[in-house]
């Protein structure tokens, strides 16, 4: 056990999974880094997000592939090759690019198995981060997991730390479906302890990262942080909160999500998406629908607004959840009194 | 090249089982009884035939929404066929995929496809598939006029370059994408794309299964033995409508007609071979019966097979879920 970064726990998890299958194999825009370049250097890169550095090194071209810069074609050639007996992780960069490829992704890889009548497999991953929070504006920052979420015949994955991540992707690559596994940039250099050896985290159990008595919070891959650090502050305010991390979206823990609503109460779901069709609203009529018994207040969902995501500090940060937001909408949960009680 | 005997019939036969099914579709069809939409191969049956010649069942083949003539060609069954185009759960996909997603990846058949230049990319995926486990095999795409014009076709045969994998792109040039013409919608010629991107190219005249067959054997071997992927551009003619139930008020009259009296790949195949002594047409005429036989059967079987049941509709989304 050792501190790693987010970005090092997800190397891990791709190093130890290629060492124990010959099938895992990467590719990539740059992943193997440098190829072709003047000064003959390979593996200078390892993805722009460097999470890939060194598997070029130590696995070789054989299995670690630079692709062009043709997401449709190197989308279609993970999913091909899942169909047809290898294992491939695909590193998508940013998950904005999705606009290039989803017809790889949806309408290939996630309808293959129903479609074919149950015969086929398609154990495959893409990579990609998400995310605001680095003034990359509206076209490198989304996070399009409900996406994803709708569409039947995917898996999706939302890590909400570097132990998660480690874990969360040895399941993905161990997955005979297809997932899409997304990493939200601003976390790359989060550090916690993370074991050296592998173990996976299995899809559709959520983890409780607090316990309390009076608020449940849901929250979604990097909010996951800021729902602890307002549940933190509340609880010395004597406010007690469980918060939830689905770690995934599909297949979703709806029955941890209800049992915990049915003992607090009180609903705060956080989700840095879009707020259209969206997780939170997706969270919302799941409770509404099977707990409603429950609710004391109504649900509150801490989103951003309905606009793509801005550019400038003072305008991305109005457009992101936080802690602050977070415990205000717990508070007003809390606060909530029924006008019209029972006559 | 010398073609073996058995290669022969079975080619011979492969073709009048597309011809025959394609044909009895067109009639069944208008009855209504066959959901959804179908899309007819009748015309262009060497092409298939002629490139899966070459092929076993470790090589990968994509299709196209005119998937019928390459699954038969590849290997599926006729039966199992009919039943999916008419929704049965003893169809080969259970009937939840119908005409358009007629797959069997047991016989290297990555299925045909509802997605206008859908396969080109997965082929590539397969060839690196076929590479990377060193098995020998090649992977082909087939794929048609319109669908060259796709962002995805274009990019696969630069991938594919750059990968150097084991791949074949036969463009299935009909002349048509829906009812637009390739002299309208496709710039340059394929000649010229494959060019573009250094990749070997070859031709033929896809009404001809002897000339498909050669100009195959050339491009698939190029593939196999390593040196990268190759383009072969089939020339042929559909004899249908885009689907059926298109009038084709599109094309010039007399256009079809004359490409059905001229360009018959089965007639002239038969002809071919008494040329060249190279068959006895009594063989051939044994073939043409027995598919006859078997098409009705599998029509008779598709018509009283079960419809799949309300528990199908929820299975086999995932894996495990
Ligand atoms: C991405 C996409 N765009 C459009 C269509 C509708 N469509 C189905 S077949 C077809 C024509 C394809 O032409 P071609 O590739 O030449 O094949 P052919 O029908 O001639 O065999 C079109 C436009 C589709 N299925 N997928
Ligand atoms: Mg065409």
């Amino acid at each position: 056990m050792s501190k790693k970064s987010f970005r090092q726990a997800i190397n891990e998890a791709l190093r130890q999974e290629m060492q124990r299958d010959p099938r895992v194999i990467l590719m990539g825009e740059d992943i193997a880094g440098g190829q072709g370049g003047s000064a003959g250097v390979v593996d200078a890169w390892g993805g722009v997000l460097g999470v890939t550095k060194g598997l070029y090194t130590e696995f070789g071209a054989e299995r670690v592939f630079d692709t062009p810069i043709s997401e449709a074609s190197y989308i279609g050639a993970a999913v091909g090759a899942a169909a047809t007996g290898l294992r491939p992780v695909a590193e998508l960069m940013f998950v904005d690019f999705v606009g290039s490829c989803l017809d790889q992704i949806m309408n290939q890889a996630a309808k293959f198995r129903y479609m074919f009548g149950g015969k086929a497999r398609t154990p495959l991953v893409i990579r990609a981060m998400y995310g605001a929070g680095f003034n990359a504006a509206a076209q490198h920052s989304q996070a399009l997991y409900p996406l994803f979420t709708h569409i039947p015949g995917l898996k999706v994955v939302v890590p909400s730390s570097p132990y998660e991540a480690k874990g969360l992707l040895i399941e993905a690559i161990r997955d005979d479906d297809p997932v899409i596994f997304l990493e939200n940039k601003v976390m790359y250099d989060d550090e916690e302890e993370v074991p050296d050896e592998p173990y996976s985290i299995p899809f559709g159990e959520a983890n409780l990262t607090r316990e309390g008595d009076d608020v449940t919070i849901v929250a979604f891959g990097r909010m996951v942080n800021f729902a602890n650090e307002a549940a933190d502050r509340l609880g010395k305010d004597g406010i007690s909160c469980t918060v939830i991390d689905p770690r995934t979206t599909s297949p979703l823990d709806s029955a941890t999500i209800l049992e915990c609503v049915e003992d607090t109460g009180r609903l705060v779901i956080v989700d840095e998406s879009s707020p259209r069709c969206n997780m939170a609203t997706d969270v919302a009529a799941l409770v509404a629908e099977q707990a409603f018994d429950a609710l004391r207040a109504p649900i509150r969902q801490v989103v951003p607004p309905h606009t793509p995501v801005p550019f400038a500090t003072v305008l991305e940060k109005l457009y992101l959840p936080d802690a602050a937001r977070i415990e205000s909408a717990v508070r007003s949960v809390m606060a909530y009194k029924k006008a019209k009680q029972d006559a | 090249m010398q073609i073996a005997h058995d290669i022969l019939l079975r080619s011979y036969r492969s073709m009048r089982t597309i011809r025959d099914f394609e044909e009895r579709l067109h009639v069944e069809f208008a009855t209504g009884e066959i959901p959804g939409f179908v899309h007819l191969y009748c015309g262009e049956e060497a092409s298939a035939v002629g490139v899966c010649a070459h092929l076993s069942d470790t090589d990968t083949i994509a299709s196209t929404h005119r998937g019928h003539g390459h699954c038969i060609a590849k290997g599926v069954g006729v039966e199992g066929m009919m039943a999916e185009i008419y929704g049965r759960k003893t169809g080969v996909c259970h009937g939840k995929g119908g005409s358009m997603h007629i797959a069997d990846l047991s016989l290297g058949m990555l299925g045909a496809n509802g997605i206008v230049g859908g396969g080109p990319p997965l082929i590539c995926g397969a060839a690196l598939s076929h590479k990377v486990l060193k098995d020998g095999g090649v992977a082909v795409a087939f794929y048609g006029d319109g669908a060259s014009n796709e962002g995805t076709t274009l990019e696969s045969l630069n991938l594919a370059m750059v990968w150097q994998l084991p791949a074949v792109f036969v463009c299935e040039d009909n002349g048509y994408g829906e009812a637009t013409g390739a002299s309208y919608a496709c710039a340059g010629t394929q000649k010229a794309r494959a060019a573009g991107f250094g990749m070997p190219y070859f031709d033929c005249d896809g009404t001809d299964f002897f000339a498909v067959h050669e100009a195959a054997g050339q491009a698939i071997a190029h593939a196999r033995a390593g040196h990268g992927p190759v383009m072969l551009h089939v020339h042929l003619a559909r004899w249908y409508g885009h689907f059926e139930g298109d009038a084709m008020t599109y094309r010039a009259n007399g256009e079809v007609a004359r490409e059905r009296s001229e360009h018959d790949c089965l007639q002239n195949f038969r002809k071919h071979v008494t040329e060249t002594s190279l068959l006895d047409l009594s063989a051939l005429d044994d073939i043409d019966s027995n598919v006859k036989d078997e098409i009705e059967a599998a029509v008779k079987a598709a018509k009283n097979a079960p419809l799949p049941e309300p528990a199908d509709l929820q299975a086999d989304v995932y894996v495990s879920y």
